[in-house]
């Protein structure tokens, strides 16, 4: 079953207004609260320990838990995930940060041949109980090199879990909820909308995390439980399947458009709400997925055929698929990739026309 | 044909070099005199807390404390009592009697693939009687003697070799990729390298912990030329881990000599120079040698003294694998020719030498080694070979991909089992 969107009830600080942070600033907090909790959970990665991350995800870690529990490393992806893995078999819960999700693949062979195997290699005696934080996603002209949307690579491979959050609500509760799973988790965060939910239109004014709902991070400790989706909003006309960043984007062009849509924000692509999935395109019928990521043997793909299994004999119309374009991510032309409103915009026509 | 511009100078041609081993099958006679070996006992003996730099004479040296004479020289003699060698014989023994019939039931059918470890014993078996049993070692896939000379039942190994229905692995796992939580031995991988930082990053959670365990890891010399191997140096060298980073020389990688990891240039042993780790180079065939070695590598990390590199120099004297014909590609003459000798003869002859044994005793000891482990191949056919039927029930292919199963994996579990309803409707014969 898909929850229902949060409402958070103990978000409110010291004055009794709501407690409002971006998601930098709740995955912050998950993070603290996660090592408060728990003496094994250790931090650390490139510029991660003393300066606390390109991006402050990890900022004030180190002051208050100490240099053995959030430090820096060496600029080898590779050693990072090896390391974890080492300290995840010793009984540790590390949370390595990869800097961006671009410089995952140094590291790659160890998290898809070591620490998504080791629970299967060994029958259980050994496990990878580690959480690979990395920003992800393009829209803050990074060029090719700081703006992919590598997922798949991950859901392909068995044994690891891959969390994708839209929210500083859910980056808070399902970054701890990844930090507890035993099992190894990649955990992207869609850095496009760390400082505010970013609707896609690029040429007007940037919103900030302040005046939206999902903003309101309660205090303290709360787990969000990996594989299930969120309902972000409700209609009858189609069904939205998507995650990260382009939430935000198909919730602006439904509004703008005036389409009443079930959005599902997946936030867990493994395993995957195939119950919150089914049940809302056997609603409406007609279903629209939508990833940043390039098309071919993207996340969509998985999602278009699991859809077509089964719920072939609801669907009204040809399922469609909003994504990146099969090229690398352009610098200057960033925009012109994007899956932005006008690509959205053309698939809900032709969904919405059957 | 590549792009290139006409030659309109007299600069020299540039040429590529691809390294070559000196002896390939059908070479005249193999003269491995090039190789120099220091006199036994002659290297010095840094303090174990030394700097880093007072050891890298030694990545060029070959520390060897067992001389022609077989009695033990010099400072790096660890002065083991006789019953002590007498054990590290006995697992020797056990080691080869166990490598020649696991080989042999390879070709026999029962399994499909084995690794002996036939000239290196001394690398696995030596050093680990070196470490505390509760010291965590990151193994590659020839470290067979680690878990013997821990007491691991072989009859859980040969079970594993079998993949069969008493496979503590549950048949997942090519043979020989052992795993015992236990004994502190993690899961070997299979893939090359990978556990050489893992090993790092035990030692740094211990060091976190202020446990007082560390770690050591193996790899093959051809398999330092990856990535992890160099990552792993970094972190050790950088958080000063307490971890052995043990490099087993064995000059072959496959059929691929060691020139291929960069052995023309210099001594893997050296490698430790630039990293800034203490580095010894060992002679792999001296059992007392690789002893010694791994008690002050040991010692050096328990004591927050700083990470060490050995270079074990030795020589592989079987195939790599089953799968492998070493015929192919060097000369048959090389193990024979190979001056280090053989660490089992090494041994036997010191205690011989020290008036601590005799030929019978030895001859009576292979002898008892050959039955336990016939005796123990036979309890483990029990529980069926490869192919045969008795493998683990099926479903399990489909458990510890996660902690739990979760809707997917449940599905094609079902799936898998109605295929197996419909190929046997009166139930899977075993």
């Amino acid at each position: 079953m898909s929850e229902t969107k949060e409402k958070p009830k103990q978000g409110r600080d010291a004055t009794g207004d709501d407690r409002r942070l971006n998601m930098i600033e709740a995955i912050n907090d998950a993070l603290d609260v996660a090592m408060g909790r728990d003496d094994n959970v250790v931090v650390f990665g490139e510029d991660a320990g003393y300066f606390g991350g390109v991006f402050r995800c990890t900022a004030g870690l180190q002051e208050k838990y100490g240099k053995t529990r959030a430090f820096d490393t060496p600029i080898s992806e590779c050693g990072i995930i090896a390391t974890a893995i080492g300290m995840g078999a010793y009984g540790l819960r590390p949370v390595p940060e990869i800097q961006f999700a671009d410089y995952i693949y140094p590291g790659y062979d160890q998290i898809i041949s070591e620490a998504a195997r080791l629970r299967y290699r060994s029958a259980g005696e050994f496990s990878a109980p580690i959480t690979i934080r990395s920003p992800f996603g393009g829209g803050i002209f990074g060029g090719q090199t700081h703006s992919q949307s590598p997922e798949s690579l991950f859901t392909h491979a068995s044994g690891i879990k891959t969390v994708i959050p839209a929210t500083p609500y859910d980056a808070k509760g399902l970054l701890i909820a990844a930090i507890e799973d035993n099992d190894p988790v990649i955990f992207f965060e869609p850095k496009r909308i760390y400082n505010g939910p970013f609707d896609g239109f690029f040429d007007r004014p940037v919103k900030n995390w302040k005046s939206h709902p999902d903003s309101v991070v309660p205090e303290g400790h709360y787990a969000i439980p990996l594989g299930k989706a969120r309902l972000v909003t409700e209609g009858e006309q189609l069904t939205v399947l998507t995650y990260g960043t382009m939430v935000h984007v198909a919730k602006a062009v439904m509004e703008e458009k005036g389409v009443e849509a079930d959005i599902l924000d997946l936030r867990t692509l493994v395993p995957l709400d195939i119950e919150a999935v089914e049940k809302s395109v056997k609603k409406t019928g007609k279903c629209l997925i939508i990833h940043e990521a390039t098309r071919t043997s993207g996340f969509g793909a998985e999602l278009s055929a699991l859809v077509q299994e089964r719920c072939f004999y609801h669907l009204e119309a040809p399922i469609e698929r909003v994504t990146g374009f099969d090229t690398p991510y352009p610098h200057s032309l960033e925009w012109a990739y994007f899956p932005g409103p006008v690509r959205i915009g053309a698939a809900l026509d032709k969904l919405l026309s059957e | 044909m590549a792009d290139r511009p006409e030659r309109t100078d007299n600069k020299p041609q540039l040429s590529l070099h691809i390294p070559e081993p000196n002896y390939r099958p059908g070479a005249d006679e193999v003269d491995f005199s090039a190789i120099e070996i220091p006199e036994a006992g002659a290297q010095p003996r840094p303090d174990e807390a030394c700097d880093p730099t007072e050891t890298h004479g030694l990545c060029t040296d070959l520390i060897r404390v067992l001389g022609e004479d077989n009695r033990a020289h010099g400072p790096w003699d660890p002065k083991l009592d006789p019953d002590t060698l007498r054990e590290m014989l006995h697992h020797f023994s056990l080691v080869r009697a166990f490598d020649e019939r696991m080989f042999r039931g390879q070709r026999q059918g029962k399994t499909s693939f084995y690794m002996k470890c036939t000239g290196e014993e001394a690398t696995s078996i030596s050093t680990s009687m070196a470490l505390q049993s509760d010291d965590m070692v990151f193994p590659s896939y020839r470290q067979q003697g680690v878990l013997i000379a821990r007491g691991y039942p072989l009859l859980e190994m040969i079970n594993q070799i079998y993949s069969n229905s008493g496979d503590k692995l549950k048949g997942r796992q090519l043979p020989i990729m052992y795993s015992s939580r236990e004994h502190s031995f993690f899961s070997i991988s299979g893939n090359l390298a990978t556990q050489v930082p893992q090993a790092v990053g035990w030692a740094m959670a211990s060091a976190i912990k202020h446990d007082t365990r560390i770690a050591a890891s193996w790899v093959g010399e051809g398999s330092t030329a990856e990535g992890d191997f160099h990552a792993a140096c970094t972190f050790a060298s950088v958080y000063n881990a307490p971890v052995i980073l043990n490099v087993i020389n064995n000059q072959w990688a496959i059929s691929s000599f060691s020139g291929f990891a960069g052995s023309e240039r210099a001594t893997f042993a050296s490698r430790a120079i630039g990293y800034g780790l203490a580095g010894l180079r060992v002679d792999g065939n001296d059992p007392l040698a690789c002893y010694a070695a791994e008690r002050w590598a040991a010692n050096r990390a328990r004591t927050n003294s700083g990470p060490t590199l050995i270079e074990f120099f030795t020589y592989r004297a079987e195939g790599h694998s089953t799968s492998d014909d070493p015929s192919g590609y060097r000369s048959a003459q090389e193990r024979d020719a190979w001056p280090l000798g053989d660490p089992v003869v090494r041994l036997k002859n010191h205690l011989i030498e020290l008036g601590e044994w005799d030929e019978d005793r030895q001859a009576e000891m292979d002898l008892k080694a050959a039955e336990k482990v016939k005796a123990d191949t036979k309890e483990a056919e029990k529980n069926g070979i490869l192919g045969h039927g008795m493998h683990q029930p099926f479903h399990t292919m489909f458990e510890d991909v996660f902690e739990e199963e979760p809707w997917h994996l449940k599905e094609q579990n079902a799936q898998s089992q109605a295929e197996r309803d419909k190929k046997y409707p009166d139930g899977v014969p075993h």
